[in-house]
């Protein structure tokens, strides 16, 4: 099924939703993910494989983005959700798809997005005590090698 | 009350403790470094919770940093082992963003390189797997002493022996040497006596089958669920190959078959991986002898500045759908760049298939999960 | 009677067999690693002499000069004593083992019950190094190896009176006799017991594919992960003495022991040990490791019956 159908099929049932201009992507309110996101679990598109979650920081907001596979059908769909830089949180996937917890933890590592009602909400590539985000655009190095003092 | 009390106490007067052990991040079998906090009751696995990043260099951010061309150096260092399989899905998804056309012979030359480098991986993959299970060495040094031939047959084509980077944005770097078609085809006969080896020396030992059936069997739903792909989600049974469900390069030319698992368990997934290497001979023999005439090489200039825009292209690598999402904002580096690492999920399913079973379960049940920490870290 | 004489000849005995052991261990490591090579595509050592003859010499002068370190936890005196309970049953057991027909340190009459016995002693070595180094993994693997060696000790000790039971007799030089004609392995009832014995041989001496208790995938490297220098050399000329007595116990009692044409006893004695010895590399190299629940059940379920069935088999057999 070709992006353009999927979403007229989404549309249908979710009339908040709408196109992002230049992608294919689909971008969705936060309030209804979770009701979307079992929708396109268990109804007709059957989007059983939650293939691949991240960020992209536009430094007055944040796109978290979802892609989803459906094995049956072979297609492909981009969600994504506006969120605020400043205090970005949203509902976790996990509970619907397994794979969003590792996938979502590592958001979180490097993004510093907060996963509500996550199961395990702990860094995974950085160290557990890493403080800052380090994929945010307004992330400093930290100073590993102090500068000597003259 | 107190009789209570002290029947709890007489209960424990023989009692066994829970004990935790850190597998990792030095172990010889954790392919990498990779440390499994282990909690234990003798011998049986109660929890176990892996701990990432020992290798992560946050390529992502490097990318953001890089041109275009600089970076496929980087996807070198992401999977290893199959290094010209990262350089092959990062340089789609760039021609993508820049909608820019690649030789025949190029396209060509990268499905015969991504398909050695499949056998290569595989070959490292079943043999890590069987010394995980304790066959000390001896099948890995048979897969090392195969993939050796692949590697010279690499190491004349682009001077490389690990980290190639040799497909480039538009092309490949170089063109195939005088005479290599011959070796490739001395190799294809070689291996294919060489994987009818494997089958007698491993794949239905009495001792490697008790070991490793009914060992960490990976239902379909599950499989799905967590997002594992490739020879590990094709052992759970299910037909899924980005090779022919959407053919990239040239690959809808030749003929192939996906092998597929019965159970998910652990000989299941080492079973495809060793058909798997018997396809790609068979997509390399095809696809040597349909080698088309002309240069392959890459016309592109060295800066590219692509549109504004997104894309995301998955490829079949040999531990499963490699993904890259690149964000373009128009400049000649990426806004954002996404390494979706296929054994970065299929890490993630460890937990479940362990517990309960036997601490040399857990290693045969990683082995058998083949995956490489420099992808998953990234 | 105790006189100078045999005092002498006690001592004299003790040196060659320590001196036959060192040597003999340091052979079988470098051919270990020369067999292990050949099977894996590779050359093994080679530097050290030729083709790598000398390589063990310089790896005892290393394990000599190393530094003994013990970890701060450990319990002193049990870490301190256990690899010397692992190796000195094994060099105890020599006393019965006849390299011909003169060269026997001692010829007892209960030769073959001296041998179960002394041998058994091996696994409390064992276990207190996995107890002592306070290290899981190498508690682990004191476990899983306590558990093991007493599983396989019951079909190894079963097999063996088999074979006193056709040959009449315990010692090991009446038991040699007894194959003038022909080596038990041929015989038809005993044939079965050779089997069993070779089995649980292997086990015994925890190769693969029953090295469960060293099990280097999972437990780096078992009981001894903690030891180093001469404790760790300690611990392998005990597992290769243990070895070259397992494969000299088969070979005296199912090979037809020194026995053979035209070559000296003594070289016909060799050639058959290491030749089992070798088939005994031949398979560690070439199978993978069984799961320890699954040696366990292999041992109890199977093993011991049949070789329970073949002792009452082999029982009836005489009587008629």
């Amino acid at each position: 099924m070709r992006p353009s159908e999927i979403f007229d099929l989404i549309k249908a049932e979710f009339p908040e939703v709408r196109a992002e201009e230049g992608t294919d992507a689909v971008v969705c309110p936060k309030e209804d993910l979770l009701k979307l996101c079992r929708w396109l679990k268990n109804g007709s598109l059957g989007f059983d494989d939650l293939h691949c979650v991240t960020a992209i920081d536009r430094k007055e907001r944040i796109d978290l983005v979802h892609i989803f596979y459906s094995t049956s059908q072979k297609h492909i769909l981009t969600l994504k959700i506006y969120l605020d830089a400043k205090d970005p949180s949203v509902e976790s996937l996990a509970p619907i798809w397994r794979s969003a917890d590792w996938f979502e933890r590592e958001t979180y590592d490097l993004f510093g997005i907060t996963f509500l009602h996550h199961p395990d909400p702990r860094r995974i590539l950085n160290p557990y005590d890493w403080k800052d985000y380090p994929l945010r655009k307004d992330y400093a190095n930290p100073n590993f090698i102090p500068k000597p003092r003259l | 009350m107190e009789d209570s009390l002290s029947a709890q106490s007489m209960k424990k007067d023989i009692y066994t403790e829970e004990f935790l052990i850190n597998m990792g991040p030095q172990h010889p079998s954790t392919h990498g470094v990779l440390s499994l906090e282990c909690r234990l009751d003798g011998e049986i696995v109660m929890d176990c919770t892996p701990h990432l990043g020992y290798l992560h260099r946050s390529m992502e951010k490097i990318a953001e940093n890089r041109t275009y061309t600089q970076f496929i150096p980087f996807t070198d260092r992401l999977d290893y082992v199959a290094s010209i399989n990262n350089n092959l899905g990062y340089c789609m998804t760039v021609e993508k963003l820049l909608k820019m056309e690649v030789p025949e012979r190029a396209q060509y030359i990268r499905v015969i390189m991504a398909e050695l480098n499949r056998i290569a991986s595989h070959l490292i993959g079943i043999g890590a797997f069987a010394q995980d299970l304790g066959a000390f060495a001896t099948p890995l040094f048979y897969g090392f002493r195969d993939r050796e031939k692949i590697l010279e047959i690499f190491d004349e084509i682009c001077g490389n022996r690990l980290t190639y980077n040799y497909i480039r944005i538009g092309g490949v770097q170089s063109d195939f040497p005088e005479g290599l078609d011959k070796k490739i085809n001395e190799f294809i006969k070689y291996m294919k006596l060489k994987i009818d080896d494997y089958d007698q020396l491993l794949t239905n030992n009495a001792i490697l089958l008790a070991r490793s059936k009914n060992i960490g069997c990976l239902s379909k739903e599950v499989a799905i669920n967590y997002s594992i792909t490739g020879p590990n989600l094709r052992a759970s049974g299910i037909r899924r190959d980005i090779r022919k469900d959407a053919p990239y390069l040239v690959y809808d030319r030749f003929e192939f078959d996906v092998p597929l698992g019965a159970n998910g368990d652990a000989w299941d997934r080492y079973k495809v991986r060793v058909e798997e290497i018997r396809q790609s001979l068979r997509i390399v023999e095809q696809a040597i002898h349909a080698l088309p005439p002309g240069n392959p090489t890459s016309k592109a200039n060295r800066i590219h500045k692509p549109q504004a825009g997104e894309v995301y292209v998955r490829t079949e690598n040999p531990r499963g759908e490699l993904g890259f999402y690149i964000v373009s904002d128009g400049s000649a580096t990426p806004y954002r760049l996404k390494i979706r690492g296929p054994s970065f999920s299929n890490l993630a399913v460890l937990p479940e298939l362990v517990k309960g079973l036997k601490i040399a379960d857990i290693i045969c049940i990683l082995g058998s999960l083949d995956i490489v920490l420099g992808e998953i870290d990234r | 009677m105790f006189t100078f004489l045999n005092l002498i000849f006690m001592v004299m005995a003790g040196v060659m067999v320590l001196g036959f052991i060192a040597v003999s261990a340091m052979f079988l490591i470098w051919w270990e690693r020369k067999v292990s090579a050949h099977i894996q595509n590779r050359y093994g050592p080679m530097r050290v002499g030729w083709h790598g003859a000398l390589q063990s010499v310089a790896d005892v002068i290393k394990l000599l000069l190393k530094e003994d370190i013990r970890p701060t936890k450990a319990d002193a005196w049990v870490w301190w004593l256990a690899p010397f309970f692992a190796v000195v049953p094994s060099v105890m057991a020599f006393v019965v083992i006849p390299f011909s027909k003169e060269l026997i340190p001692r010829d007892l009459n209960i030769g073959v019950l001296y041998i179960m016995a002394i041998t058994s002693v091996c696994v409390i070595g064992i276990f207190m190094a996995g107890w002592g180094s306070n290290n899981k993994y190498s508690l682990l693997g004191g476990m899983r190896a306590a558990a093991q060696i007493i599983s396989y000790e019951l079909p190894l000790i079963l097999s063996m009176i088999t074979v006193v039971m056709v040959a009449n007799s315990l010692s090991m030089q009446k038991i040699v006799e007894a194959q003038s004609r022909c080596w038990f392995i041929f015989h038809p009832n005993l044939a079965l017991a050779g089997l069993i014995y070779i089995i649980a041989a292997t086990a015994e001496v925890n190769r693969t594919p029953f090295d469960i208790p060293e099990a280097e995938s999972e437990l780096v490297a078992g009981f001894h992960t903690e030891y180093s220098g001469m404790k760790f050399a300690m611990f392998f000329l005990g597992e290769y003495t243990n070895v070259f007595i397992v494969s000299a116990i088969a070979t005296t009692l199912f090979l037809g022991g020194w026995k053979g044409p035209l070559l000296p006893p003594i070289a016909w004695f060799l050639i058959k040990t290491y030749g089992i010895i070798t088939f005994l590399m031949w398979v560690r190299w070439t199978f993978p490791r069984l799961r320890v629940d699954q040696l366990m059940g292999f041992a109890w379920k199977f093993l011991t019956p049949v070789s329970f069935l073949n002792l009452a088999i082999v029982g009836l057999l005489l009587l008629k």
